[in-house]
């Protein structure tokens, strides 16, 4: 995001006119919805905001938000996204885009948008599956996925987006998912980070894909699933019943992760560790932690800014023009020249 | 090509030569490029036309001694109007034996061979396949040969400057250049200059090159006394008044590219990824931070024309460049600023195909893929450019099309363009008409905004992200006439696609003039890139034979010019030679059902004067060789002059 005045809107000035052609029931709805509820939150201006995606479900995302926006080409949103902030850095992006345009086909766009850090919020909508092209196996579809493409099951292992992320150089890793009420601050923080924000927001393709994140994403049981992390807290959960009776410790012989009871609230007793947002290595071993045995980690999971890379171009602009005066007719005469002078025959 | 008329014919061979043809030949790491470049200023600064082709091997450092390791820059130059890089050598240098043998068969007889015998060991001549070094078995006789040591008298001239043999011997292209310098009577001062800017940092490296290249200078002057070696002193050419320089073809196409979004009063935004022979206009732009221009070296092809739509969009003159295998990738995101109807401006120098092909060698076969390359009905202008001084003007024009009717431009140019040099007559900048940008600032339908409404020449408006009260949407899928919303409909997608060809069918492209000639006649010589300068040369030497032979040459491709089909017509033979299995050909044949016959080249070379003569020769009766009367045109390729190589 920007440095910028705040403007006063609410959710209906972020709704278009456009009729909404997702399925009914899909995720999407509740993520459209979310973040049609943060923008006003922001002070945003739609005059000001550009939504950048590329190709699938996700991706028609634009076409529902009063702002400026561009539905680009398969998997190519970064490459476009990053033309636009390069030329108008003032303006604030959103990414949108999914497993399969952002992992798949553009894989390397992402990778290089998150090491380069160019300023924009990219929301990816992971349903482990190819939606508008019905149903294939996508790279974040478990081993032994039943789709058109993988009928006794897909075999290939999937890749994990926030690892990826991390592994990219990316400063802001978070996630979260299309029902949680806790979205919009998980939102609210990527914008809030300066730099380029990933966000894997888990998204229910109630056709293709049904109900894969049930085990953590409804509300039934969810506090034992789900470790939503807090800059500077620790990393305690448990069902609503029993309270936050287990945390997250590290096991320093094996260096790993491990689940830990936590005895009447004494987490520091058990050894739970408080998050810290900047701590890159733990970051890593969060998002690896294989869901079942351990819970989904949710929220920020980091946010250490560097600089951006907009900055980093104006800056070696300016450094670059620093002394030199943009004079064309002296820039095309540059070097070593000579002069013909005109004769009685070729008068100048 | 900078002269105001061609005097006489390409390299004449009386006694007092008014052009000269020298090629520097050595091994990749022998310095052959740059001591051409500097050889080409030495010849601009003398006042001589010249055009010049270098010619090296794709890899940085091929095997030393190897016959495919051989690098070679050929200039032509002299006191009339120069065209070509020339059919033939006069003069070949020769600084080891791959180099003699693979050049040698295209010098002319009674040419003049220097040759570094330093070089022409038995690890050597083996490398080079001589089982008999050709020095020694005769089978240089029909050739003026000057053999000596080069590298011994490179060593001796550098040694009171302490560099072992290896780094002296560097310094061996300067002594060759020296002498060359001496051959045609020409001042050592702007090289010494050079010499002294470029190794501002190492002085000793600095005073070695130039001990080398006095050296070098002063062999000359002794061995004349001698030998075969005769000084030649090749006049001023009579050239238009005014400043002139030497430019290449990447060197004008980034300065055209400034002077475009100058005209167009916007920043420009250049998105590129590192491919031969394009990565020079990446260089070139990259130190012009001053002019606005924000360079992007992308992650890959694809990205690089992304991030320069995603400039356009937001409201800069976006502009790509690759080269054949390149612009294969960016064909889809091509689709999308077709789609979205943004300015752009691909620049794509050509080289020889299919796939990675022949990445340093120069071919035109990448026309099918600029005109019609593309998924769905995807039109989109092409522009060529003729000669290095033509692509400034074409880079403005491409910039002028893609601004003035929102649409990506293919600019067309290919490696010999973009690495030859020629001298250059400075352009006034303030000559040229600007064509300011316009953003929309406003609804333009009373209280409602339709951002696919458009104006009399078919463009739809620009509209900036981040104008107030101007939100909307645009993509790759099917736009509704004027609103731009989603339609599949199908009256929608007719209306649509006739409105994205009936926008860039009505381009303004000027009318077709004929470039030497007659607008009628018994044969035209239709051309386009690059060949100009070999079609220009054959067509006005058959023309003072007596021959009714005229030259068209074509700059916009697409569209193409209105009075071209009918211009064509008034001949009764159309010719159209090109560096490619005949794709113009096939294009004019489609548009004008003309019966454009093929003469085709596909060796990595540019065609030879000689060639085109005898092809354009056999449509006369009169002609020396020409047996009973009017022959066709064979369809079949031509071989290349070094194909015996």
């Amino acid at each position: 995001m920007n440095e910028m005045t705040k403007i006063e809107t609410t959710l209906k000035d972020w709704e278009t006119d456009q009729e909404v052609r997702w399925c009914p029931g899909c995720g999407d709805y509740a993520i459209l919805k979310a973040v049609q509820r943060t923008l006003p939150q922001l002070g945003a201006d739609p005059s000001n905001t550009v939504f950048i995606s590329g190709i699938g479900c996700s991706s028609r995302f634009p076409y529902y938000m009063e702002t400026y926006g561009f539905h680009t080409i398969h998997g190519r949103a970064p490459a476009v996204a990053t033309g636009v902030k390069l030329a108008n850095p003032d303006l604030d992006i959103w990414l949108v885009t999914g497993d399969g345009d952002g992992l798949s086909i553009g894989g390397n766009h992402m990778m290089h948008v998150l090491r380069r850090n160019v300023n924009m919020q990219i929301m990816l909508f992971n349903n482990e599956i190819y939606g508008l092209t019905k149903g294939q196996s996508s790279p974040t579809s478990r081993i032994g996925t039943k789709s058109p493409s993988t009928p006794i099951g897909s075999y290939d292992r999937p890749a994990n987006p926030c690892a990826f992320a991390l592994g990219s150089g990316a400063r802001f890793v978070a996630r979260g998912f299309d029902i949680s009420k806790k979205l919009p601050e998980v939102l609210v923080a990527a914008h809030a980070h300066q730099g380029a924000a990933f966000i894997e927001i888990f998204q229910n393709c109630i056709v293709y894909n049904k109900d894969v994140f049930e085990a953590f994403a409804v509300p039934k049981g969810a506090g034992d699933h789900q470790l939503w992390l807090e800059h500077g807290e620790p990393m305690l959960f448990g069902d609503a019943k029993t309270g936050m009776d287990k945390g997250i410790a590290l096991d320093v012989d094996a260096l790993e992760l491990k689940v830990v009871d936590v005895a009447d609230g004494d987490w520091e007793a058990a050894g739970v560790l408080v998050h810290d947002q900047t701590n890159r290595t733990i970051v890593h071993m969060l998002v690896e932690m294989p869901f079942g045995p351990f819970p989904m980690a949710l929220g920020v999971l980091y946010d250490d800014p560097q600089p951006t890379f907009e900055s980093a171009v104006i800056e070696e602009r300016a450094k670059s023009a620093a002394g030199k005066e943009a004079n064309l007719a002296k820039l095309l005469a540059k070097g070593q020249t000579w002069t013909v002078e005109a004769t009685e025959g070729h008068p100048a | 090509m900078a002269t105001l008329a061609a005097n006489t014919p390409e390299a004449a061979a009386d006694a007092a030569p008014d052009a000269v043809v020298v090629r520097f030949a050595g091994d990749s790491g022998d310095g052959m490029q740059l001591t051409g470049g500097q050889f080409t200023l030495s010849t601009a600064l003398a006042g001589n036309d010249l055009a010049t082709f270098p010619d090296f091997p794709a890899e940085i450092r091929a095997p030393q001694g190897t016959l495919f390791g051989v690098s070679a820059f050929q200039i032509n130059f002299g006191s009339r109007e120069i065209n070509t890089a020339g059919d033939a050598p006069d003069v070949l240098v020769a600084m080891n034996p791959a180099a003699l043998k693979v050049n040698l068969p295209s010098l002319k007889p009674g040419g003049l061979v220097i040759i570094d015998t330093g070089e022409f060991s038995k690890r050597n001549l083996d490398k080079a396949k001589y089982d008999v070094s050709p020095l020694d078995d005769g089978s240089l006789a029909k050739w003026d040969v000057l053999a000596f040591d080069i590298s011994a008298l490179t060593i001796e001239a550098v040694k009171p400057y302490g560099l072992g043999n290896k780094d002296a011997l560097r310094s061996k292209n300067m002594w060759t250049l020296g002498l060359a310098l001496w051959m045609f009577d020409r001042p050592r001062g702007p090289i010494e200059d050079w010499l002294k800017a470029k190794f501002k940092s190492k002085p000793d490296i600095a005073d070695a090159n130039i001990a080398a290249l006095n050296a070098g200078h002063a062999y000359g002057e002794t061995a004349e006394l001698s030998g075969p070696l005769k000084q030649l002193h090749i006049q001023p050419v009579e050239s238009a008044p005014g400043l002139y320089r030497t430019i290449t073809g990447a060197e004008a196409i980034s300065l055209g590219l400034v002077a475009g979004a100058q005209l167009a009063e916007l920043p420009l935004f250049f998105g590129g990824y590192p491919i031969t022979p394009a990565s020079a206009i990446l260089h070139h732009l990259a130190r012009l931070k001053e002019f606005g221009v924000t360079t992007f070296q992308a992650e890959d092809e694809i990205a690089a024309i992304c991030a320069a739509i995603g400039a356009s969009y937001a409201g800069q003159l976006g502009v790509t460049s690759s080269s054949g295998p390149g612009i294969a990738l960016k064909t889809e995101a091509m689709g999308l600023a077709i789609m979205t109807e943004l300015p752009l401006v691909i620049v794509n120098s050509q080289r020889g195909g299919p796939s990675t092909g022949l990445p340093t060698k120069t071919e035109q076969s990448d026309l099918y893929q600029a005109v019609y390359g593309r998924n769905g009905d995807a039109p989109m202008p092409v522009v060529s450019c003729s000669s290095p001084g033509d692509a400034f003007e074409c880079a403005i024009e491409a910039c002028r099309i893609a601004v003035k009717y929102m649409t990506p431009v293919m600019l067309l140019t290919d490696g010999y363009i973009a690495n030859a040099a020629e001298p250059w007559m400075v352009p006034d900048p303030a000559s040229y008409t600007p064509f300011p940008a316009k953003f929309l600032a406003e609804k333009n339908a009373g209280d409602t905004l339709l951002p696919y409404k458009r104006d009399t020449k078919g463009a739809r408006p620009w509209i900036k992200p981040g104008t107030p009260g101007l939100m909307h949407r645009i993509g790759g899928i099917e736009k509704q006439v004027d609103t731009g919303h989603i339609d599949y409909a199908p009256d929608n997608h007719q209306a649509m696609t006739d409105a994205r060809v009936n926008k860039v069918m009505g381009v303004d492209v000027p009318d077709q003039e004929v470039s030497l000639g007659d607008t009628s006649g018994k044969l035209v010589v239709v051309g386009w890139g690059s060949t100009f300068g070999p079609i220009r040369r054959a067509v006005d030497n058959s023309r003072r034979k007596g021959l009714d032979v005229s030259h068209v040459h074509v700059r916009h491709i697409w569209p193409l010019p209105k009075n071209l089909g009918a211009l064509l017509h008034s001949y009764d033979n159309v010719l159209v030679p090109e560096m490619n299995t005949g794709q113009f050909k096939t294009v004019l044949r489609d548009q004008f059902l003309v019966d454009a016959t093929p003469l085709t080249k596909t060796s990595g070379q540019p065609f030879a004067i000689a060639e085109l003569e005898a092809a354009i020769g056999k449509y006369f009766d009169n002609v020396e060789g020409n047996e009973g009367g009017e022959v066709a045109v064979n369809d079949t390729q031509l071989p290349s002059p070094e194909a015996e190589i």
